[in-house]
C-alpha cells in the first residue's frame, strides 16, 4: 500500500519536473549577478578565482553562518554520542593490528596529503580549491591514519584549540574590517597587491587559510567523535 | 564528448538503483559512494573545478568512512 | 542525439533526486533512509551547477592575465554548491549519530519496530 502511494507520488513529481524544464533551457541561461561578479570580480576583491571571490568576499558574512552551522553540527554530534556512552561499561577494543604494508604507507603519505590540503587552502585565491576542499583533504589524511595505524590519535585540547582560534581569526578580521577598512562586517582593510601573485586579494588568504583550519579541525572531531564510539 | 557523460551518467544512475535492491548495507554505502565518484567527474565535465574537489574529497572519502563507521557500531544487514 | 546533447545533465540529476526519493519512502531501514538522502543531495548538487551551464564556456578562474571574461560559467552556483556539500557532511554525520543512538536504545534499525517513529 505505502509503495503504491510512493511510486505514485514519484510518477507525479516526475511530471512536474519534465514540465518544468522544458522551459529552461540548457548552457545559455545566465544570471545578471554572475556576470557582474565575473566581470568586475577581480577589481573588487583581487582573486582571480571568481568562485573564491564569491564565497570570501560578496558573501563572506553568508560563509561566516555556513561555518557556524558546521560548527553547531559538530557539537551536536559529541553531545548526542557522549550522552550514550556515560552509563555503559567500557569494552575493552579488539582492534586487530595493521599490516607493515599499511602502517608504512599511512605514515609516509600522512605529511605529504597535509601539505597538499594546506597548498589547496593557501592558493584558494588563485587556483581551484579553498578553505573547504583544503581542510575535507586534511581530514581524510588524519582518516587515514586512524584506518592504518589503529592506536594514534590526535589530541583532543589541540583539535579544540585550532578550531576556536581560526573561528576567532575569522570574526576579528570582520570586526577589523568594521573599524578600520569600510562600513560593513569583513571589508576589506588590506593591500590588495598584484593580480595573479600568492600575496594578493586583501583578507582573503587569511579568511580562507582560518576556514581551512576550522573544517579541517572540526570534520577530524566528527571522525574522532564517531570511531571512539565504535571502539 | 557525448557519449563519455552518457555513459558516465547511466553508470551512476545504475549505482543509484542498486542500492535500492542490496540487502548488504555495506555495498550499498559503496553503490553511494560510486555516485558521488562519478557526479565529481561531471562536475568537472561541467566547468566547475571547486565543486568537483569538494565532492571527491568530501562525498567519495568522508562519507563513505563515515557510513562504514556507523555501521559497525550498528548491523551489517537488512532484515 | 541533440536531446541527449540537452537534457542529459538534467537526467542524471533528477534520476538521483527521484531515486533518492524512492529509497526514502520505500525503504525500512534506517541506514538506508539516510543513503538516500545521501543520493538527493548529490542530485540537487548536480541539478544547480547543470543549470548555471554556459555552453562552450570555461571555468571562472582567471589564471594568468591574459584569460577574457567572455564565456564564463556562472560562479554564484558553484559557490552555494561548495558551501551545501560542506554542510550535507556535517548534517549526515549528526543523522547517523542520531541513528546509532536509536540502535542502542531499541536494538534494531528496522522502522517499522521502532515503536514512535511508526507512518
Amino acid at each position: 500500500m505505502r509503495s503504491v502511494f510512493s511510486l505514485i507520488l514519484l510518477v507525479v513529481i516526475g511530471a512536474g519536473v519534465v514540465f518544468t524544464l522544458s522551459s529552461i533551457p540548457f548552457g545559455s541561461t545566465s544570471s545578471d549577478v554572475g556576470e557582474y561578479y565575473i566581470d568586475s570580480g577581480r577589481a573588487d576583491t583581487g582573486a582571480t578565482n571568481i568562485v573564491t571571490s564569491v564565497v570570501v568576499g560578496y558573501r563572506a558574512f553568508d560563509t561566516l553562518g555556513e561555518v557556524t552551522v558546521l560548527f553547531v553540527a559538530a557539537i551536536g554530534l559529541g553531545a548526542i554520542l557522549a550522552a550514550g556512552r556515560e552509563n555503559e561499561e567500557k569494552k575493552k577494543a579488539e582492534w586487530e593490528p595493521a599490516s607493515l604494508v599499511l602502517y608504512t604507507g599511512c605514515r609516509f603519505l600522512f605529511p605529504l596529503i597535509l601539505l597538499f590540503g594546506a597548498y589547496v587552502f593557501i592558493h584558494g585565491h588563485l587556483t581551484p580549491g579553498g578553505g573547504f576542499q583544503g581542510g575535507a583533504i586534511i581530514a581524510s589524511a588524519f582518516l587515514m591514519v586512524y584506518l592504518g595505524c589503529r592506536k594514534k590519535r590526535i589530541s583532543k585540547t589541540w583539535a579544540r584549540n585550532t578550531e576556536s582560534i581560526s573561528g576567532l581569526v575569522f570574526v576579528v578580521t570582520g570586526l577589523t574590517g568594521l573599524a578600520v577598512g569600510g562600513h560593513y562586517f569583513l571589508s576589506n582593510f588590506l593591500p590588495e597587491g598584484t593580480l595573479n601573485t600568492l600575496f594578493s586579494a586583501g583578507i582573503i588568504p587569511i579568511i580562507y587559510i582560518a576556514i581551512g583550519l576550522k573544517v579541517g579541525s572540526e570534520l577530524t572531531g566528527v571522525i574522532d567523535d564517531l570511531i571512539e564510539e565504535s571502539e | 564528448m557525448i557519449i563519455i557523460v552518457t555513459l558516465i551518467v547511466a553508470i551512476m544512475l545504475a549505482a543509484a538503483i542498486s542500492v535500492v535492491f542490496f540487502k548488504d548495507l555495506l555495498s550499498a554505502v559503496i553503490a553511494s559512494c560510486l555516485v558521488s565518484l562519478f557526479a565529481s567527474i561531471l562536475f568537472l565535465f561541467l566547468q566547475a573545478p571547486d565543486v568537483a574537489m569538494a565532492e571527491a574529497s568530501i562525498g567519495a572519502a568522508l562519507i563513505t568512512a563515515i557510513f562504514m563507521i556507523a555501521l559497525r557500531r550498528t548491523r551489517r544487514y537488512e532484515e | 542525439m541533440s536531446f541527449l546533447q540537452n537534457n542529459i545533465y538534467y537526467i542524471g540529476a533528477f534520476g538521483l533526486i527521484l531515486i533518492g526519493l524512492l529509497i526514502v519512502l520505500v525503504k525500512h531501514n534506517l541506514i538506508k533512509v539516510i543513503i538516500g538522502l545521501s543520493i538527493m543531495d548529490t542530485g540537487i548538487n548536480l541539478f544547480l551547477i547543470a543549470i548555471g551551464y554556459l555552453r562552450n564556456g570555461t571555468a571562472p578562474i582567471f589564471s594568468s592575465p591574459e584569460v577574457e571574461s567572455v564565456l564564463m560559467v556562472d560562479p554564484v552556483p558553484q559557490a552555494l554548491v561548495l558551501t551545501a556539500i560542506v554542510i550535507g557532511v556535517a548534517v549526515l554525520a549528526l543523522a547517523l549519530s542520531l541513528a546509532i543512538r536509536l540502535y542502542k536504545h531499541f536494538g534494531t534499525l528496522d522502522l517499522r519496530k521502532i515503536k514512535e517513529l511508526k507512518w
